[in-house]
């Protein structure tokens, strides 16, 4: 009977969620025809788009109650996507003469 | 017959079962995958001279359409989920149903979008931009049709287990459900560096 009432529990929060991700589509949106510049609607969009990503990891993904092993997993994920993010940006300083836009 | 310890019941030490362990480490691997391509976008486009604002060159209603599909999809996935664990087995179905036809949807969506570059002469092979957004695009596609492939089993034929084993086949659609999960994550992310930025 706990099971049951704990899903229902549950349902209701994923309503929750599925109308904060809605709400937040229409927002990351919207924001974009605002003219900010560059900097501020990278930095808006992305901020948007993780508390998305944190909604779908905690709830869907039931990360907010997962087992200890999983978040030691997702530490090691943290370090080496960072890791990798800074090697290849790193190459940047080793362009020849700078990338260009190709068209 | 002895099956594999650990399929249904959690280990001791990790409080995990086999799959649910299974599924962290590939989507970490899925991680890496995206997160070379995030890069190499990040990358490309501060070293360019000159780059477009990718709303002038794709569709927004197109793509903000395609984010609340694949978001609509993961709700009726974890729906999905929640019906095995209350024993509604014709409910299961139907969320399972309502998100394979929400894959498919996103899929049709896209290749009308491709269709519509195609029709421009906009090719990846054209610029730098377009060559990120297929590649990125592309991938997740596959990712999708990936995903469409699970479910659909599951849905058919797979659902079988559910007379004989319902807490391993409930394990089975927690695990396929964590993985579409990643699927809309991924999504997230690229529909506002694509499209918006």
């Amino acid at each position: 009977m706990r099971g049951t009432h704990d899903i229902k529990q549950k349902i209701r929060k994923y309503w929750g969620v599925f109308t904060a991700l809605l709400i937040l589509t229409v927002v990351t949106v919207g924001i974009s025809y605002l003219k900010f510049g560059l900097a501020a609607a990278i930095i808006a969009a992305l901020t948007i788009a993780l508390i998305k990503g944190s909604l779908i990891a905690c709830f869907f993904m039931h990360l907010i109650s997962e087992r200890k092993l999983v978040y030691v997993i997702l530490g090691f994920v943290v370090f080496f996507f960072l890791s990798m993010m800074l090697l290849i940006y790193a190459s940047y300083f080793s362009l020849p003469g700078g990338a260009t836009y190709v068209s | 017959m002895e099956l594999m310890p650990y399929i249904v019941e959690e280990r001791k030490d990790t409080g995990l079962y086999n799959a649910k362990l299974g599924i962290w480490l590939f989507l970490s691997s899925e991680v890496m995958l995206f997160g070379a391509l995030f890069s190499s976008y990040v990358l490309l486009r501060t070293g360019a001279a000159h780059w477009p604002q990718g709303s002038s060159i794709l569709n927004v209603p197109m793509g903000a359409f395609n984010t609340v599909v694949l978001i609509a999809s993961s709700v009726s996935m974890v729906f999905a989920w929640a019906a095995l664990k209350e024993n509604k087995f014709g409910k299961f179905k139907f969320n399972l149903g309502i998100t394979i036809l929400l894959a498919l949807t996103f899929l049709v969506v896209k290749s009308f979008e491709y269709g519509a570059k195609f029709e421009h002469h906009m090719y990846p092979k054209t610029n730098t931009f377009l060559a990120v957004y297929f590649t990125l695009t592309a991938l997740h596609a596959l990712h999708v049709i990936g995903g469409i492939i699970v479910n659909s089993y599951f849905w058919g034929p797979g659902s079988k287990m559910w007379q004989t084993d319902p807490q391993r086949f409930t394990n089975r659609i927690e695990i396929a459900g964590i993985y579409w999960h990643f699927v809309d994550l991924v999504w997230i992310f690229l529909f506002p560096v694509l499209y918006l930025l």
